[in-house]
């Protein structure tokens, strides 16, 4: 008896857990929650893709992927917990999906060899490669994002945002106070009057915040928040006849679900983005035909297109890409979580492998050093057109100023070394 | 007249406003306590059910439609058809009539006489099984709801307070429309309680209800019909605070706004509901227009709680609430 038990919890085991010579990428999602809404796109675009490698290529070099998905409910105890119970299958790197979530991961991840990815969220001087080996932030930050906010910002006032008012409004969490320094930094620099509303979790009420926003009377107001705090926001901004073209999110406040609920008001609204919009791309058209059509989907396809689904596609699409590089780099198809690693250190991002992708124009060229782990900085302004409820770039990819963020970094990550008693690395 | 006390009379008039949604979802609570003793955790997320069967229906989602495909093999998500809000609403009313005798029958008539404690976990459980059964229902997407109140500014104050003021106020023309609800409803909600049959037969069975049972008052009955109410005013406030930020899983959170009003008015008053409401939408916005600017903001969720303390050192039962006198 006790050996059929044991033969029987073996299988079990076998049939939930990946194959070890699998391509190991755990989804640390929140299909459920109050955020569940923002979750389930990014986490079926993040399967899709690699579910798409897996049906049409055979995977990645011959290795099958496996995308084990893990619920965090956008809680970070959870998440370390999804952490603790995935890394053992043989994980290669972590998407956290959350800033809280990638903070607590930073030293854990570190001591057992896996790297971290966080495009477009995170702890933002984790850029700083000489400080933190195993965390990765390309192609783009938060530092990077408020940079070329303020940017277009200057480009729509003509050139100069001297004598301007703009207003940070944001989510009263680690994430939200991400661009705050660099947003004084960049008021010392440019001449324009700076100043921070904080909006409590979960922001259903917001009305003290928007009053205050009609007192004061800024120019621009930027926005970080996440949930329903961006619905209301848009929809109190609507109501208050803000000018939307004036408001813009950061790419957490940038989806379709943000801007439906306000209707025809949300019209112009912007938002900072990493990535390309809309569903124009032959990658989809795979996805559909080798993923959706056959069952093999995530979801149900209806978001394949959406912001949020996109994200989640172009996420796996980078892992991919950092993972065949491995795979170059060892000459083996079966690599391990320290070559990954290495080629995440070692990556480059071209519209070549974008195109051969079926991603082309899908997101900024750069690359990744040793010292940089954070890419270019590169993002694009979206604005909402209501009556075709769609999103459209209305601008190119651009670098953030570098000459403001560098230092910033530098601070960051060297108070960082010193509390942790942290050597540089790349000398 | 200076500027601060100008922008103080709309901050005022605004926490006013704010106040009356609160108290359309305390006043849920109150009915359920006040007829049968249980406070209802899951009144929030009925709140939130209740907004996603409207939107469902008016839609023509299927129900459980993932469930469904995937047990076999379809690919159906609408019927095709969009129905009218009012039709709507009624139905949904209908609804929330069937979940109150579901709950009746299948949880609280099996605990008739256990201790408070034991029911309140019944409506913990109950809480987060609505939430599964209305993510599995209608899905976790964000719905649009447009049942056809109007939003945004009042153009008719706004130029009002500036010809008075020199500055127009800002009054959003949805909260004005809640209060109106608001009143009706409470006064509905009064006028049924004093003087019909059901109503006389709720208070006994809230006042006592052995007694109400010993002179043939139904305890079932009056338990569902409470439920029913409760549900239909979760129904109003769900399409009050659905309107504003769309119908998903955070409307379970506005319960949180109702806690500290239920503190301060009391667990057993309606007008306790209303007028707790009003303080607390008041209270928090000033605070934060007074204060909050000088230790950085972000004061509402946490002073409102505050707020219902103090009272609550002065006057457990709440403002309005009845005072417990044991005897031993």
């Amino acid at each position: 008896m006790k050996t059929k038990l044991t033969a029987l919890a073996l299988g079990v085991t076998m049939a939930a857990g990946p194959a070890m010579a699998d391509l190991v990428f755990p989804s640390l999602s929140y299909r459920t929650g109050p955020f569940a809404a923002g979750g389930i796109p990014y986490a079926d675009g993040y399967a899709d893709y690699f579910t798409l490698l897996n049906q049409r290529d055979g995977g990645i070099g011959g290795e099958l992927v496996s995308v084990p998905e893990c619920e965090t409910a956008y809680n970070t105890e959870k998440g370390v917990e999804c952490y603790e119970s995935t890394k053992d299958a043989g994980a290669l790197m972590y998407n956290p999906l959350s800033t809280g979530i990638t903070y607590q991961l930073i030293p854990k991840a570190t001591a057992d060899g896996i790297p971290l990815h966080t495009a477009g969220y995170g702890r933002t001087s984790a850029k700083n490669g000489k400080i933190f080996s195993h965390v990765f932030n390309y192609p783009v930050n938060y530092w990077d994002g408020a940079s070329v906010g303020v940017n277009h910002f200057k480009d729509v006032a003509g050139g100069s945002l001297e004598g301007k008012k703009i207003t940070l409004m944001y989510f009263n969490g680690s994430y939200g106070k991400e661009p705050i320094p660099t947003l004084e930094a960049l008021s010392a620099a440019e001449g324009f009057e700076f100043n921070a509303i904080p909006i409590d979790y979960p922001g259903q009420e917001q009305k003290s915040q928007w009053l205050q926003v009609r007192r004061e009377k800024p120019d621009y107001i930027l926005f970080w928040g996440w949930g329903v705090m961006n619905q209301v926001a848009v929809q109190e901004a609507s109501n208050i006849r803000f000018p939307m073209e004036n408001f813009m999110g950061i790419w957490w406040s940038g989806a379709e679900i943000d801007v439906l609920p306000a209707g025809d008001g949300a019209h112009g609204y912007k938002s900072i983005q990493f990535h390309n919009v809309g569903s124009d791309y032959p990658v989809f058209d795979d996805i559909r035909k080798h993923v959706v059509d056959t069952g093999m989907a995530a979801g149900d396809g209806s978001n394949i297109g959406t912001v949020l689904y996109n994200r989640g596609v172009y996420a796996a699409f980078l892992a991919s890409e950092a993972a065949k590089d491995a795979q170059a780099a060892t000459g083996s198809s079966a690599i391990t979580s320290s070559d990954m690693r290495d080629a995440m250190e070692a990556f480059e991002m071209t519209e070549a492998k974008m195109t051969a992708a079926g991603l082309p124009d899908f997101g900024p060229e750069f690359s990744v050093s040793c010292e940089n782990h954070g890419g270019d900085g590169s993002a694009a302004i979206a604005q909402w057109d209501a009556t075709a409820m769609e999103w459209n770039l209305i601008t190119d990819f651009s670098n953030s100023d570098a000459s403001i963020i560098g230092p910033l970094i530098e601070a960051d990550s060297s108070a960082y070394a010193a509390e942790n008693n942290i050597a540089e690395r790349c000398n | 007249m200076p500027e601060q006390f100008i922008w103080g009379i709309e901050v005022f008039l605004n926490g006013l406003m704010a106040g009356v949604l609160y108290a359309l979802v305390a006043l849920g609570f109150v009915l359920i306590y006040k007829a049968s003793g249980i406070f209802n955790y899951a009144q929030g997320v009925m709140a939130l059910f209740a907004a996603m069967t409207l939107v469902g229906i008016m839609n023509g989602q299927v129900p459980f439609a993932h469930l469904i495909n995937a047990i076999f093999g379809t690919n159906v998500h609408h019927f095709g058809w969009h129905v009218p809000a009012f039709v709507a609403i009624l139905l949904t009313a209908c609804v929330m009539v069937g979940f109150a005798w579901i709950v009746q029958r299948f949880i609280f008539r099996h605990l008739v006489g256990q201790e408070p404690i034991i029911l309140f976990m019944a409506t913990i459980g109950l809480a987060y099984f609505l939430e599964g059964v209305s993510d599995l229902m209608w899905n976790s997407e964000i719905k649009k709801l447009d049942v056809g109140l109007p939003q945004g500014i009042n153009f008719a104050i706004d130029d009002y307070t500036y010809g008075i003021f020199g500055y127009g106020f800002f009054i959003d023309n949805l909260d004005i429309v809640a209060t109106i609800i608001a009143a009706i409803l409470v006064l509905a909600l009064t006028i049924f309680s004093q003087y019909s049959k059901q109503g006389r037969a709720m208070r006994a069975v809230a006042d006592d209800h052995q007694a109400a049972l010993s002179v043939g008052v139904s305890l079932n009955f009056v338990w569902i019909m409470v439920w029913s109410v409760a549900g239909f005013v979760a129904l109003v406030a769900g399409i009050m605070w659905g309107t504003k930020s769309g119908v998903q899983f955070s409307l379970s959170l506005i319960a949180l706004k109702a806690l500290p009003v239920l503190m301060l008015g009391g667990f057993t008053s309606i007008p306790g509901a209303i007028v707790g409401g009003l303080i607390i939408g008041v209270g928090e916005k000033l605070f934060e227009f007074a204060v909050g600017p000088m230790i950085g903001g972000a004061t509402e969720n946490w002073f409102a709680y505050v707020l219902a303390l103090i009272f609550l050192v002065f006057r457990p039962q709440g403002l309005f609430g009845e005072k417990i006198i044991e005897r031993v």
